[in-house]
């Protein structure tokens, strides 16, 4: 009598967790196909999900579990990862860890898993170039409860750069030549430019560190030829966000570029520049900064709420930092209306700031003369981070970020760990710590403990370097429970910058620069956590779903 | 002696390497230079000639190849075709070795050893060591640099001059300093890989060489004008 009791118990726990499940599982159908898109004029096949390039945008709810049913009906193998989100190892979608087996072609995956965060994010593909070609898009959460951040509309602006060029086809140049496709290479009459800017002494000096070196001031972006876009836009096609003057609209601002970083800023159409106010870093609330402008890094997202108050068409303007063109978005009070178009800045020239060599020990500063002086001032800053923003405009830096609310963990590093960012340009390797992805020795973190970071930049290039599963901590100079959450860092040239993390997620971890070409030729390590045995670890406090300090708006 | 059948097991080996060696390097790309190009020499002769040079294979491990031909009037002087395993031993070098089988002015199968690299200040450099299938010793050097006029306008230079150990009468040449070509080529890249360009080049020869050529009745020096297209693939 018991057992039948028992039984019926267990049958009714049983239905009731299919319910619930039935309830809150939100269930979503991808379909990958290579296809035929003509984004430039020119007919192309690249990667469709839902026959949409980019893919379309998911918007899940946070506490909800997601299904995902992924079918690959491509003749290649091909995966979906979901960028900066919590979750079991499994679900993370690179091929070879956590026994994620890949999509081959014909085959379904399923995701499924419980969302345990809120935010701005997206997916792509993380097989071959495919992200490149076309696999990736927006993801929002939404929190379960009130949203911090309170604005009357909001849209989605996502940036990418769209080639011509198959991005198998890009990586065999980049092989066959490193600077294949650099079109402001260093010329014999830029060499007579210098002489007559600085004189002869200080020209020859600087062709001579380059050249002894072997390396380029140039060496900006290693991709060129890109069209941006805009939500899958060019600029003539013009995506438009419509608002209604006096609102406050949130921008989900993601930059699903392959290669490319820029510098973002919105134009009204005297070319002043629309405060942005950003409340939200790579899916974490953060405290209010206003800013005119930002960098943007590779897989970073930006939230930020504008008030446009005018009856008139403001220009969202996405710069990449090789100035090749721009990403352009439209924010106006109805469709068809078009804004200022920005005229091009300046390219940057790299330093030897930027070259990490900042020895200026061996020089005797009296007997400078004033143009050796004024020229040791220029290569003492970084030409990287020149952004050629107009005079008195405020840039987000990342020392500005601070988490809203209080870290849950704020415990110092139990140990440091350096990670050198390194590449051989003659052969277009990238590697971490001097090691590709295939000699690498994984990084090893006891679950629940506490490291920071070290990244020491030894290239001329900036790396957006991405952990996958947990958010690291920006050492970023402000207090212990103030620093805001990244999962992407953006280390720039010839420079280091160190993060927190507290490793509480078990798995492992793919650990990588977030330039396509630079994870694909070698930049990309793995990180794993794991529990060791006959050690409890000091696990910190169950994060909390919600900060329940400040409001954003 | 060397045999013709070591060097063609050499070359069957190298041909292999790629393969063999990709385990550690799971990708194989290539980077191939071929350029034709023909003109006149100081005699208004007809001059034509076809350079191959590049390599196929992953980060540390590659199948070097060349071919290098000289056709003056209806005659082909020189006809080099090279393989070499490439092995990556610093950021900017790779150490080489392999086979060199030469159809003109002779007959003759070589062992390779050598380097090829980027030097300081972007002198793009190769050194090689000879040894003949007789036994013979010689060495070759040759540096290039590029220089941008423009983005797409380029001069570059070479030198290139070649040492052997002994006297090769086979060859017409004596030992020490045998040869030098300096040259100068304009290109202009229509694109990345395709860049049709002109050629200046002189070539001189030297010490017991160039004695020879004058017992022979030939120049001890020579120049020529050529144009030609490179292609990068």
């Amino acid at each position: 009598m018991l057992f039948l009791y028992r039984l019926i118990q267990v049958w009714l726990y049983c239905g009731l967790l299919v319910l619930c499940g039935a309830a809150s599982a939100a269930e979503y159908q991808l379909d990958i196909r290579k296809e035929t898109v003509n984004i430039t004029g020119k007919p192309l096949q690249r990667v469709t999900v839902n026959h949409s390039l980019p893919a379309p945008t998911l918007y899940w709810t946070e506490g909800e579990e997601v299904v995902v049913h992924v079918t690959n009906h491509m003749t290649e193998p091909s995966s979906v990862h979901w960028h900066g989100i919590l979750l079991p190892g499994y679900m993370d979608g690179v091929k070879g860890l956590n026994n994620y087996p890949g999509i081959e072609p014909g085959q379904t995956f399923t995701y499924r898993f419980t969302v345990r965060q809120s935010g701005t994010y997206w997916y792509h593909s993380h097989t071959n170039g495919q992200e490149q070609d076309g696999l990736f898009g927006a993801l929002i959460i939404r929190p379960k409860g009130t949203d911090l951040v309170q604005a009357d509309r909001e849209h989605v602006v996502m940036f990418s750069d769209f080639s011509e060029e198959t991005s198998g086809e890009i990586l065999s140049n980049l092989k066959m030549s490193s600077d294949y496709y650099n079109k402001a290479r260093r010329t014999v009459g830029d060499f007579f430019q210098d002489v007559r800017d600085k004189g002869f002494k200080l020209a020859w000096q600087h062709a001579s560190d380059w050249g002894s070196m072997r390396m380029s001031p140039t060496d900006l972006s290693d991709v060129s030829g890109y069209t941006f876009l805009t939500n899958g836009k060019t600029p003539a096609q013009n995506w438009t966000g419509v608002f209604k003057p006096g609102e406050t609209v949130r921008l989900h601002m993601i930059n699903g570029s392959a290669m490319s970083f820029y510098d973002v800023r919105i134009l009204d159409t005297e070319k002043k520049r629309l405060k942005m106010t950003v409340v939200q870093a790579d899916g974490r609330n953060v405290e209010p900064v206003p800013v005119d402008e930002f960098r943007f890094g590779v897989a970073e997202t930006y939230d930020v709420l504008v008030t446009p108050t005018e009856e008139k068409a403001y220009t969202i303007v996405a710069e990449p930092i090789d100035r090749s063109g721009f990403a352009i978005g439209t924010l106006a009070p109805r469709e068809g209306m078009k804004g200022l178009m920005p005229e091009q800045r300046l390219r940057a020239l790299l330093t030897m700031a930027d070259m990490g060599d900042m020895d200026m020990s061996g020089m005797d500063h009296n007997k400078m003369s004033k143009e050796e002086m004024a020229d040791m001032m220029t290569q003492m800053r970084s030409g990287w981070a020149k952004t050629g923003a107009p005079r008195g405009d405020t840039l987000l830096s990342y020392s500005h970020l601070k988490f809203l609310g209080e870290q849950q963990d704020i415990r110092p590093a139990e140990r440091e760990i350096i990670v050198k960012l390194g590449g051989n340009m003659e052969r277009y390797i990238w590697t971490m710590d001097g090691k590709t992805e295939m000699e690498a020795e994984p990084i090893a973190l006891r679950l629940g403990e506490r490291v920071k970071l070290t990244f020491v930049n030894e290239t001329m290039m900036a790396h957006p370097m991405h952990l996958h599963g947990m958010f690291v901590q920006l050492d970023n100079g402000q207090p212990a429970g103030k620093l805001p959450d990244k999962t992407v860092v953006i280390v720039p040239p010839g420079k280091s910058y160190s993060v927190l993390l507290t490793a509480n997620e078990p798995g492992e971890w793919s650990f990588h620069c977030h330039l396509l070409y630079h994870m694909a030729t070698g930049m990309m390590n793995k990180v794993v956590v794991a529990k060791l045995d006959g050690e409890t670890p000091p696990l910190p406090a169950a994060p909390s779903e919600h900060t329940e300090v400040g409001h954003a708006h | 002696m060397l045999t013709r059948q070591s060097l063609l097991l050499c070359l069957g080996l190298l041909v292999l390497s790629p393969a063999v060696c990709a385990h550690d390097d799971a990708k194989i790309f290539h980077a191939l230079r071929l350029e034709l190009d023909a003109g006149e020499d100081r005699d208004n002769q007809s001059v034509s000639s076809w350079n191959l040079d590049g390599w196929i294979g992953g980060d540390n491990n590659k199948l070097w190849l060349k071919s290098v031909g000289d056709v003056v009037g209806h005659s082909t002087q020189i006809s080099e075709n090279w393989a070499l395993y490439s092995r990556n031993i610093g950021t900017f070098w790779d150490a080489q070795a392999g086979v060199r089988y030469d159809n003109r002015p002779k007959s003759t199968g070589y062992f390779v050893a050598g380097i090829t690299g980027l030097a300081p200040y972007r002198f793009e450099t190769e050194a090689h060591f000879f040894a003949s299938e007789e036994g013979d010793i010689s060495f070759r050097l040759r540096e290039e640099n590029d220089f941008l006029l423009t983005q797409k306008l380029i001069l570059q230079p070479y030198l290139e001059f070649n040492v052997f150990a002994q006297n090769v009468r086979d060859l017409d040449v004596g030992s020490g300093l045998s040869d030098s070509s300096i040259g100068l080529q304009l290109r202009y890249e229509i694109t990345r890989k395709i860049a049709p360009y002109i050629e200046v080049s002189y070539e001189s020869l030297y010490g017991e060489t160039a004695d020879i050529a004058d017992r022979n009745g030939k120049h001890q020096s020579d120049s020529a004008i050529t144009a030609g297209i490179r292609l990068m693939f």
